[in-house]
């Protein structure tokens, strides 16, 4: 099922967390008004091709495709940012990169809503309690 | 002297652009650290260049237009004549030197004289469910709209109060969005009774009576005096209740602003060593400053709402004269810049701003004990999940007084947003369950990294210097 | 009018060690005062790295730290909390190959003292550690040590001695102090309310970096300097660092808690003697060595620094004991950034002087008159 449309979803969310309180939903969050006519540019959530429009910021990107950027590391609830100005630090976000020198991804982060978009990027949304990314010594 | 002056400004919104253009006019090239992709501050931010965004500054600014225009034109011609560093954070303060990133790399810049205008955020007071997704500040739904195009959501609810409350609704209801409701937790008698000291400021005046008018005409509830009571909401907000005259009362959405004024960005006047005092007016610490801009910090000058909430034609005349004052330390005479007023004439308007400002305090007044209706449950700290049960019995426990105790002992304040989102309600939780005044529980104390940063960056040879083998304890 | 109150005991400092020692004193049944000009356990107490170690330590220090350990473990029964005292264990790390002769010295030394560790290198050493970076190619292994929250401990400290009966007055610092010859006669000075004059039979200096003030003021100063600890601490992350990180030599030290944050220090900050502020430039130069043993942190966000003010002696050794000039003083400071551990087992050592007028855990390595010549430098 393709994420790109904005048709709501009956079926639960691909990537609910373990907790029970506050499952993140499908649903888009934000509403575009107005500049829609901007170059698409194809980025990806949790693994899901998704499409944004250039000049997206990485929250406006992930918003418009679903209710939640991050997972409460302490209590599992969806997160969605806050403030949209850098302030309040609630939309970090975690981005494969490319490799350095032959090693394992990394998992950069990104202050979602101060990252403009770019095409191909690799947003996780979900990890909370990602162990997979940081149990090498080399991760 | 002057020749041997590094000139640094912090923030290029109003009136880190004023103080820019002023600098550059007397013919100094000073170096602008801008933490935004593009000049313009908040209240006048752009969006992207080069996206292909179309709207007009009419359709993002509407009564600012021409101010903003100005504003950003004028940078823009600056730029030739000066270092503008966009995108770079400024995240450690020594004495006469800045750490700042840029795109993963660190650079230190030292300085001669800084001014620092760092602007706002918005003054933000909790309820139960505000983490929940689709709640945002006002200035954050703004943002949304101006810099993207986007509203918050399909079904808005706008609460607090303040001025932006009506000037954001107004502005997502023109724009087209669903706007269902304004609640505004001060009351009309006592913006009524505010409407004297209002008037000394009849342009600003007559736009805010324009925005509440327009948003009644086109059937935009509009309700006064509310207590607001929760967001309601688990995958993200559903509801939100409120009470008013005694009645309980719920309206359906999926997204809510939320603001109660804005609050300075005072992280960095903090680390450069800033004396700061109470301001009854902000209800708020400031950094202390006299009429033209200098701090207790020789050579480190404050300019804008990161000062003091005045807004954005206070932070142009701010910059502008923050530069004025930093010129007559260097022993510089000011330069002509046209149409520019001159130093009385911008302390004079200051003084009438001022005027104005303790209107809207007492127009859009906080609410007298907001801690008290805060349910113990209720998250205080956001990033932490601190709740309003462990502040109240840490206090009762250990016979807290002083906020930074409190942060000690209960980590509030100690997670991503330093204390930004959460800091002044735990001041006023601390301040009710201990019995004393905003003022008496102190201030939280800015700690460095100005704002979190990521490591890798730090990590390049360049940067480093060894640890002396004295220092290496185990 | 002012009041003259009477106490067996003035404690004079509320950090861990004058806190402790006001508790265990309390608990023995005697009068005790405790005075801290401003909060308890926010000087060195609250702000130091959290490491509850044995590990590492001289000689001559382990007595008393063995009897230290054992009240960690008892924490929850004598203060209320156990202050998220972890039993993580505390590997000290080997650098280089030159680094792993003096860990299996000191690993045959401290088993000496009843101190189990084991040292690993090579291939067993990477198969255990596998989150370990190049950085390290071996390590000493004490799975008795571990870590805690200083914020907490002290503060915890200070509610536990009051609860027992001693009278702890934050915000009032001791303004004169002076022996008629029979006991002291103290002024405190709160910061709101009237002078208080004090007598008591016994004074403990358990003020920390200022102890100067104290000891100069009976002729014994001592050549101790305040240091600034730079710490920092990330953002919540993943479980990934198995336990209390330090290196042979010194200069890093790296500790994850149960909520996710690395909390990592090393280097100094700046400072006056009264307040300390972290170093960017030190910060950067420790996250380089932290990096090289721990990669996982290069992602991290940096969300906290800070630095606070220690007193640091020339042989980084505490002062504990018997003042050599005033009966009935004692001297229990210059911890030299390694106080946290010890500091419940030297409130034990300070009642059991107070109460019997000798300790069983061996203090005369600490004694104030060990220093041939008296720095005037504070």
């Amino acid at each position: 099922m393709s994420r790109s449309s904005h048709a709501s979803h009956d079926s639960p969310p691909l990537h609910a967390p373990d907790q029970s309180a506050g499952q993140p939903s499908c649903h888009a969050q934000l509403t575009r008004l107005a500049e829609t006519s901007r170059a698409p540019v194809t980025f990806y959530i949790d693994g899901e091709p998704v499409q944004a429009l250039a000049g997206d910021t990485l929250l406006t990107a992930i918003l418009t495709h679903q209710r939640h950027v991050r997972i409460s590391e302490f209590s599992g609830a969806p997160r969605a940012g806050f403030c949209l100005i850098g302030a309040c630090q609630d939309c970090w976000v975690r981005c494969e990169s490319t490799p350095v020198a032959g090693g394992d991804a990394q998992l950069t982060r990104l202050r979602a809503c101060s990252t403009t978009v770019q095409a191909g990027m690799r947003v996780v949304t979900r990890a909370a309690h990602a162990d997979d990314v940081h149990g090498g010594a080399h991760g | 002297m002057a020749e041997r002056a590094e000139i640094v400004i912090v923030g290029a919104g109003p009136a880190g652009i004023r103080a820019a253009q002023t600098l550059v006019a007397a013919g100094l090239r000073p170096i602008v650290l801008d933490e935004n992709i593009r000049w313009g501050g908040q209240i006048y931010r752009q969006p992207p260049a080069g996206a292909g965004f179309t709207r007009t500054k009419q359709a993002l600014y509407g009564f600012e237009a021409a101010k903003a225009d100005a504003v950003h034109t004028t940078m823009a011609a600056l730029l030739p004549q000066l270092d503008y560093r966009p995108e770079t954070l400024v995240w450690a303060c020594d004495p006469k030197r800045l750490h700042t990133m840029h795109d993963g790399r660190e650079t230190p810049v030292s300085f001669s004289h800084l001014i620092i205008a760092s602007g706002a955020t918005d003054r933000v007071l909790p309820l139960p469910g505000w983490t929940l997704p689709g709640v945002y500040t006002l200035g954050g739904a703004q943002v949304a709209l101006k810099a993207q195009g986007c509203a918050i959501g399909e079904r808005v609810v706008f609460a607090g109060t303040g001025p932006l409350l009506y000037l954001v609704a107004y502005q997502y209801a023109k724009a087209g969005a669903n706007v269902v409701a304004v609640l505004d937790t001060s009351t009309f008698a006592a913006q009524a009774m505010a409407a004297p000291r209002l008037l000394s400021q009849p342009a600003t005046f007559a736009k805010g009576v324009y925005y509440v008018g327009w948003l009644r005409s086109h059937g935009v509830r509009i309700e006064h005096g509310v207590t607001l009571e929760g967001i309601e909401g688990t995958a993200g907000v559903r509801a939100i209740r409120w009470q008013r005259g005694g009645r309980e009362h719920s309206l359906e959405c999926n997204a809510v602003g939320l603001g109660f004024g804005l609050r300075p960005e005072t992280q960095l006047a903090d680390l450069a060593g800033c004396r700061f005092v109470f301001d009854d007016l902000n209800r708020c610490w400031l950094p202390e400053r006299d009429a033209a801009g200098r701090s207790s910090q020789p050579g480190i000058y404050l300019a804008g709402d990161g000062a003091g909430i005045a807004g954005a034609d206070a932070a142009e005349l701010a910059g502008r004269r923050a530069a004025l004052a930093l010129l007559e330390d260097l022993g510089l005479a000011a330069p002509f810049v046209p149409d520019a007023p001159d130093a009385a004439v911008i302390e004079r308007k200051l003084a009438s701003i001022r005027r104005f400002r303790e209107g809207m305090e007492q127009a859009f007044a906080l609410p007298e004990h907001p801690a008290a209706q805060w349910p113990d449950d209720m998250l205080v700290c956001r990033c932490e999940e601190i709740d309003a049960r462990t502040l109240r019995e840490c206090v009762r426990q250990d016979g807290v007084t002083e906020i930074n105790r409190l942060k000690a002992l209960t980590r509030v304040g100690m997670g991503r947003c330093q204390g930004r989102m959460c800091g002044e309600a735990a001041c006023h939780l601390l301040a009710e369950a201990s019995g004393q005044t905003l003022a008496q529980v102190g201030r939280l104390r800015a700690q460095a990294p100005i704002k979190p940063i990521p490591i890798a960056p730090m990590l390049f040879d360049e940067n480093v210097v060894a640890i002396p083998e004295e220092a290496r304890d185990e | 009018m002012s009041e003259t109150l009477h106490y067996d005991v003035v404690v004079a400092g509320g950090g861990l060690v004058g806190a402790s020692a006001a508790r265990a004193l309390a608990e023995r049944g005697l009068r005790v005062a405790l005075f801290e000009r401003r909060y308890c356990g926010a000087q060195a107490s609250g702000v130091n790295y959290g490491g509850v170690r044995c590990q590492g330590r001289p000689e001559e220090q382990l007595p008393l730290a063995m009897r230290a350990r054992k009240i960690w473990d008892r924490l929850p029964a004598l203060i209320g909390t156990d202050g998220e005292f972890v039993r993580s264990g505390h590997l000290r790390l080997a650098r280089r190959e030159s680094d792993l002769e003096p860990l299996d010295a000191w690993s045959a030394m401290a088993s000496g003292y009843g101190l189990a560790t084991t040292v690993y290198r090579g291939r067993e050493f990477r198969q255990r550690f596998p989150w370990l970076g190049d950085g390290a190619l071996g390590g000493s292994l004490c799975l008795s040590d571990g870590h805690a929250n200083p914020r907490l401990v002290s503060p915890a400290f200070a509610r536990a001695a009051r609860a027992l009966g001693a009278d702890v007055r934050e915000r009032t610092p001791i303004t004169e102090m002076a022996h008629d010859g029979v006991r002291f006669q103290l002024t405190a000075q709160p910061e709101d309310g009237a002078t208080l004059h004090v007598s008591c039979d016994w004074l403990l200096n358990t003020s920390g970096a200022w102890a100067n003030h104290i000891a100069g003021t009976f002729g014994e100063r001592v050549p101790m300097h305040a240091i600034y600890p730079n710490m920092w601490v990330t953002e919540p992350l993943p479980k990934f660092i198995g336990h209390n990180l330090g290196v042979y030599g010194g200069g890093v030290y790296a500790r994850q808690v149960e909520r996710g944050n690395c909390v990592i220090g090393g280097g100094r900050g700046t400072g006056d003697g009264e307040y300390a502020q972290p170093s960017a430039d030190t910060t950067r130069a420790v996250m380089r060595e932290a990096c090289a043993l721990l990669p996982a942190l290069r992602n991290a966000l940096l969300i906290r620094t800070w630095s606070g003010v220690e007193g640091e002696t020339p042989d980084n050794n505490p002062i504990i004991g018997m003042s050599r000039t005033t009966p009935r003083l004692v001297h229990a400071f210059g911890f030299s950034g390694g106080g946290f551990l010890l500091a419940p087992g030297v409130g034990e050592v300070l009642a059991d002087l107070v109460t019997h007028g000798e300790t069983p855990t061996p203090i005369e390595a600490f004694a104030v008159d060990r220093f041939a010549q008296v720095s005037a430098e504070v």
